[in-house]
């Protein structure tokens, strides 16, 4: 590009004696200006990543009344907030479970199927992992609100006595079906570890499909599986859009109650916010040190 | 096995890929079939098709609007990043090849820390002082590079990793290239690849980003999730138009993607 910087490499009016330190100072130069080039990306990281991050762990410790843990003590001693933790670990987990068996259950059969079929469906699950938020939400109620065309059809059918999209098992639903496509985009490789032949020869000892998947089949999956659950959990305990445009922020889960004492009209609370926020970090860091903990005993595939 | 049992393991197979498509497709198909209806209420079925919504949908200022805000803050985020991400990921690999550990978990952050908690800081920090962005679409722009942050880092590490980054510096070197020529003009046009791909699959998601945009910016530089929204109470078969036209676009740039990326192999 520039000039100054094109010639850096070689300098060619060096003197013939120095011709060592000239093979060497061009490279510190240029492991330098390359250090140089760092420099733009940790300030953009740092400023909108890191930077909040700190003033949420920071400001989650200040009080009204100076330095301390009264956030937290305000949060675990509140039926409120404790309730929005409950809601949103019980959602996390039931959507996750729903989904990660869909999921199971899709990928194990589309490797089953011909290709053609496959690669079309693996295609649009790919795809409607970007149909989430406002506008997931939005085509929940035309098909399950109170007078969706599913809802209806269901309760015509005797399925259903009634079904409420709006609370706690209409949510878990909702949040089931933007768990599957993710579920499945990560499912789908994890089946590349359980080999055919190991079915064949389970067959051939005289094992049952149940002792095969009892005995060879989820112990194989095992690591698999957990690590995809801990990402769908930490997925459905961070969502926001789809409750948010689903309730008008009326239903009490952490998200929400995090943006609402930030950006609410009633109450504001930054400090208090960032205590809830450290909250949702840290369950997060808690599932995920619970799924290195149950990695360490599981069985490995040696590779 | 015998043929006798194979096949009905063979339909079994088809019947749940069949339905995974169809739990999958109904959401959307409903939205569509909503989005073509005169009206639509009570009833299972609409009551007639028509195309009015989409007309009033596509001639409506505001969302044409908001379309545009959306494309520019998408578009500003991702040249944004890979401005600062390609220059880091040669630096990385090819003169501190072990930094690439620690980026590894830095670019976990932004899975890790939902943009709700982001957001509580970023409100704080720039609702005003030095840098005041909130409400502008600057804030977006940041923090929407901090989410294709992740996703591009890997899918190029994987492609530099795949082009032999030393050998080729050095064969250019060796040529009478300098670092910089040898980055522009050798290492780059082969990265093009990996690079169009996690370009497009990362407009798609930041195309339907919302928590960042509502809480923010909100109304002052109104995106189209932000617009979805705040047209809650307008007729749903104009939303439904809406949610539509959006999801074609998603489709279109992650059907690119796909394309690109079986080209590859």
């Amino acid at each position: 590009m520039s000039a100054t910087l094109e010639q850096s490499p070689k300098i060619p009016g060096e003197a013939e004696p120095a011709a060592v330190r000239a093979r060497t100072t061009p490279r510190l130069r240029g492991k330098w200006l390359a250090a140089l080039c760092l420099l733009p990306f940790a300030v953009f990281f740092f400023v909108f990543q890191i930077a909040p991050l700190l003033w949420v762990a920071i400001h989650s410790l200040n009080t009204a009344d100076g330095w301390g843990l009264g956030n937290f003590q305000k949060i675990f001693a509140s039926k409120f907030y404790l309730q929005a933790i409950k809601h949103s670990l019980q959602i996390s987990f039931w959507s996750s479970l729903f989904g990660i068996l869909i999921a199971i259950l899709g990928s194990y059969s589309l490797r089953q199927v011909d290709s053609k079929l496959r690669d079309f469906v693996m295609a649009f699950s790919n795809m409607t992992s970007n149909f989430a938020g406002v506008p997931l939400a939005f085509a929940f109620i035309i098909l399950l609100g109170f007078n969706g065309a599913l809802t209806l059809l269901l309760k015509k059918l005797g399925v259903i006595e009634d079904f409420n999209l709006y609370s706690k098992t209409g949510l878990i639903v909702l949040y089931t079906y933007f768990q599957i496509p993710l579920g499945v985009l990560l499912l789908y490789p994890a089946f590349d570890a359980l080999r055919e032949d190991w079915r064949e020869s389970a067959a051939l000892l005289g094992a049952g499909t149940w002792q095969f998947w009892r005995h060879i089949g989820l112990p194989v999956l095992t690591p698999a599986l957990l690590g995809t659950f801990v990402i769908l959990l930490a997925n459905a305990l961070g969502a926001y859009a789809t409750v948010y445009y689903l309730t008008t922020g009326n239903f009490n889960v952490l998200p929400i109650r995090i943006a609402g004492l930030v950006a609410g009209d009633i109450s504001l609370d930054p400090n208090l916010a960032s205590a809830l926020a450290m909250v949702l970090v840290g369950l997060m860091a808690l599932i995920t040190v619970v799924h290195q903990l149950l990695l360490k005993r599981s069985y490995h595939v040696a590779r | 096995m015998s043929r006798a049992e194979a096949k009905p393991a063979a339909l079994y197979h088809r019947t749940v890929v069949y339905v995974l498509f169809l739990i999958l497709l109904l959401p959307l198909a409903g939205t569509l079939l909503y989005s073509l209806s005169t009206s639509w209420s009570a009833t299972i079925l609409p009551d007639g098709l028509t195309f009015k919504w989409y007309l009033q949908l596509w001639s409506d200022e505001r969302f044409l609007r908001a379309f545009g805000q959306s494309l520019l803050v998408c578009f500003g985020a991702l040249a944004l990043a890979v401005v600062l991400i390609l220059p880091l990921l040669f630096v990385v690999h090819y003169h501190f090849p072990r930094l690439d550990a620690l980026m590894n978990i830095l670019i976990l952050l932004p899975f890790a820390v939902p943009p709700v908690v982001s957001s509580v800081g970023l409100l704080q920090l720039y609702g005003s002082g030095p840098l005041p962005m909130i409400g502008t679409p600057w804030i977006l722009i940041g923090s929407y590079f901090t989410i294709a942050l992740p996703f591009m880092y890997r899918a190029i590490t994987n492609n530099l990793q795949a082009i032999n980054l030393r050998d080729l510096m050095d064969a250019a070197h060796l040529l009478g290239a300098s670092t910089w020529k040898a980055a522009f003009l050798v290492v780059l046009p082969n990265l093009r690849k990996g690079l169009m791909v996690s370009l497009f699959l990362s407009f798609s998601f930041l195309f339907g980003e919302f928590v960042f945009a509502n809480l923010l910016v909100g109304t002052r530089y109104e995106t189209l999730q932000v617009y979805l929204n705040n047209m809650k109470n307008s007729s749903g078969h104009f939303n439904s138009a809406l949610v539509i036209s959006y999801f074609f676009f998603v489709l279109v740039f992650t059907w690119a993607a796909n394309r690109l990326n079986k080209d590859k192999t």
